[in-house]
């Protein structure tokens, strides 16, 4: 079957042909327009960074300004978008690798989904933005190999460190106001340490004098853990706790036991 | 449709004698004459039906049939379990719908046990309901009080055998056997009293912040401590909190070595309970109580992490609205107004933990905290 025309009628098709509309419109732009003086101070791929620029300015310059300063609405001191000169290329590479941005309108948070950018796009965006200011940076493979990390240690630094918002499972939660914190299960390695890096919307900073490269490494392998382990009992209903488990034993449990009474009580004929 | 004439089953009531017609309920908000029904007509008990086993040989043995065949599978069921007991390894999963992946040795003993269980169940109560004996029988009641002779009688025994003992005439013996009786009562009591434990004294009011264990009867004197993160225990420095961090902090010297399991205090779970503060590091500008700043340094803040409705561990820390959540019952505090509570069923905003630096620049505490940490309790008012 050909992929393409299987994919045609996915609901981020039109978006992705958006994408590439607007990101052909930037290249054009770039192409004929006046070049800027150069102000990066780190040694980064001249080429990335100018590529991410574009893609800034097509896609997330609306909200985050010409030059990610950052955007007010106008209503109070409300924001549109953060400054994000500073945030790194960590912090690009979680909000748009897992889909969060661009967001697609205003709302309390950023859903995650499908990203609507190449893996290549992404890393020129984080260079541009890297290049205004220099900020928390993409961790490499090793930093994030569960394989190297203690699981034991890491589910100690899980449960107090993160399992009041994302659950002792990792199965989330809520905050406050429609707000909360999502399930971390399905995540990547290299994002949930990005996440920690970087402070995504409500969630602190983990910076590494909090919690060192090491222990970061250590929580990764402990969810990585508690993700592949099998589960004698079955149904985890979630992960929730005594809510969900609560809510089954209430609607199963009596609801049989109802029926028992019903049908003792009932006349045979 | 004639109304009056319409009747529904259970809405008439015996005619009174006065007025000879029937009063329907559903009329009830038309203003009556007075005339109130005696009393209800009795409806009956509902005919007896037979039962198909009753008349029918074929249908008897049918159903004899059916509760051998739930019994059966009752012993299949047993029988099965002994088996999978023995045969199914405990390391096995299996995959089962609607479940998921699961224990094959919990799911097979699990429908084993059912099958042996209900079986007989079943069987039992299907027995009952069709082949045990069908009578409908009436049971009258009849009022509880005993005849007035009965009464008068246990009485007289009473009369006759309480002086026939003496008790009466022989104040002594009636004495002594009264405070025999109520006396033997404080063994009882004093081993329920006895057992509580120590009074909280002043344990309540003070934390491991206060110097050191603070448990009852003892009487911390205050030195400043390190702010440690939890579980790491290591020192935190001021340059290390940048803005929009939270640490969840325990004080010096109360955990444990968490390599080693070394050192640490002896009651660590009381401790760690109330000792329990949360750090974090909020723009300065943003900060609008004084006393909030000063107790602070540089914008860094320490409160504790104990909800003050019922204790539980306050932790969510929204970095962009400043909010605590507190994930038991939603009180939420405001982190920017001294932790003022905004939402939720929390009375007071959470105390806080005066910090300042070291001469090597480790965050310290700069006093305990200046009110009892936590819930409400009776001597806190």
């Amino acid at each position: 079957m050909n992929s393409l025309a299987a994919r045609r009628r996915h609901p981020a098709a039109i978006a992705i042909l958006l994408m590439l509309g607007l990101f052909l419109t930037g290249a054009v732009y770039a192409a004929i327009a006046p070049k800027d003086a150069d102000a990066t101070t780190k040694a980064l791929p001249a080429q990335s960074v100018e590529e991410g620029k574009q893609l800034f300015l097509a896609n997330c310059a609306s909200c985050h300004g010409q030059n990610a300063e950052g955007r007010a609405t106008g209503h109070g001191d409300k924001i549109a978008g953060p400054a994000l000169a500073g945030v790194g290329a960590a912090a690009v590479d979680f909000q748009v690798g897992t889909g969060r941005m661009p967001l697609s309108g205003p709302m309390v948070q950023a859903p995650g989904g499908e990203p609507k950018f190449s893996q290549a796009q992404i890393d020129s965006l984080g260079a541009y933005i890297e290049s205004l200011a220099p900020g928390p940076e993409v961790p490499s493979d090793e930093a994030v190999d569960p394989t190297k990390g203690d699981p034991a240690r890491g589910g100690a630094l899980f449960r107090v460190n993160c399992a009041m918002c994302h659950n002792s499972a990792g199965a989330g939660g809520a905050l406050t106001r429609g707000k909360y914190a999502p399930a971390i299960g399905d995540v990547t390695s290299r994002h949930i340490y990005e996440a920690m890096v970087s402070g995504p919307q409500s969630m602190p900073v983990f910076n590494d004098a909090n919690l060192t490269p090491e222990s970061k490494r250590d929580i990764i392998a402990f969810l990585n853990t508690i993700d592949e382990q099998e589960n004698p009992g079955g149904m985890a209903l979630g992960s929730l706790g005594p809510v969900s488990e609560g809510l089954f034993a209430w609607v199963f449990g009596l609801g049989i036991l109802v029926g028992a009474a019903v049908w003792l009580g009932s006349k045979s004929a | 449709m004639n109304e009056q004439d319409t009747t529904h089953p259970g809405s008439e009531v015996a005619p009174t004698s006065a007025h000879g017609t029937a009063v329907r309920l559903d009329q009830g908000h038309i203003v009556g004459d007075g005339g109130i029904p005696e009393r209800f007509t009795n409806p009956g008990l509902p005919e007896h039906v037979e039962r198909m086993a009753d008349l029918d040989e074929a249908a008897a043995r049918r159903a004899e049939k059916q509760v051998a065949a739930l019994f059966a599978i009752s012993i299949i069921g047993t029988l099965a379990f002994i088996v999978c007991y023995f045969a199914i390894s405990l390391e096995t999963t299996i995959f089962v719908p609607g479940i998921g992946e699961t224990s094959a040795s919990n799911f097979a003993l699990g429908v084993c046990l059912a099958l042996g269980l209900l079986g007989i169940g079943f069987g039992a109560v299907h027995w009952a309901k069709t082949l045990m004996p069908d009578e409908e029988v009436v049971e009258e009641r009849h009022t509880l009080r005993a005849t007035d002779e009965s009464r008068d009688r246990v009485v007289e025994e009473l009369t006759v055998g309480g002086g026939s003992s003496q008790i009466t005439r022989r104040p002594m013996i009636k004495y002594t056997l009264g405070g025999a009786l109520g006396l033997f009562a404080v063994p009882l009591v004093l081993q329920i009293a006895g057992s509580l434990g120590p009074m909280p004294q002043n344990s309540l009011s003070q934390t491991f912040w206060n110097g050191g264990p603070s448990g009852p009867g003892q009487d911390p004197t205050f030195v400043p401590l390190r702010l440690m993160r939890d579980p790491e225990n290591t020192p935190i420095k001021a340059e290390d909190v940048t803005i929009g961090s939270v640490f969840h902090v325990m004080p010096q010297g109360l955990l444990p070595d968490p390599v080693t399991g070394d050192g640490g205090t002896p009651n660590l779970l009381e401790e760690a309970a109330k000792a329990a503060v949360l750090l974090m590091r909020l723009d300065e500008d943003l900060i609008q109580s004084q006393k909030q700043r000063d107790w602070g340094y540089h914008g860094i803040i320490a409160y504790s992490k104990i909800c003050t409705h019922v204790g539980c561990p306050v932790g969510l820390y929204e970095q962009q609205t400043h909010h605590l959540l507190c994930p038991c019952h939603q009180s939420t505090f405001d982190v920017t107004q001294d932790a003022k509570v905004i939402f939720g069923p929390a009375k007071r905003p959470l105390p806080q933990l005066q910090i300042t630096v070291d001469d090597e620049g480790y965050l310290v505490s700069a006093a305990p905290f200046q009110e009892a940490v936590g819930p409400s309790f009776w001597e806190r008012g």
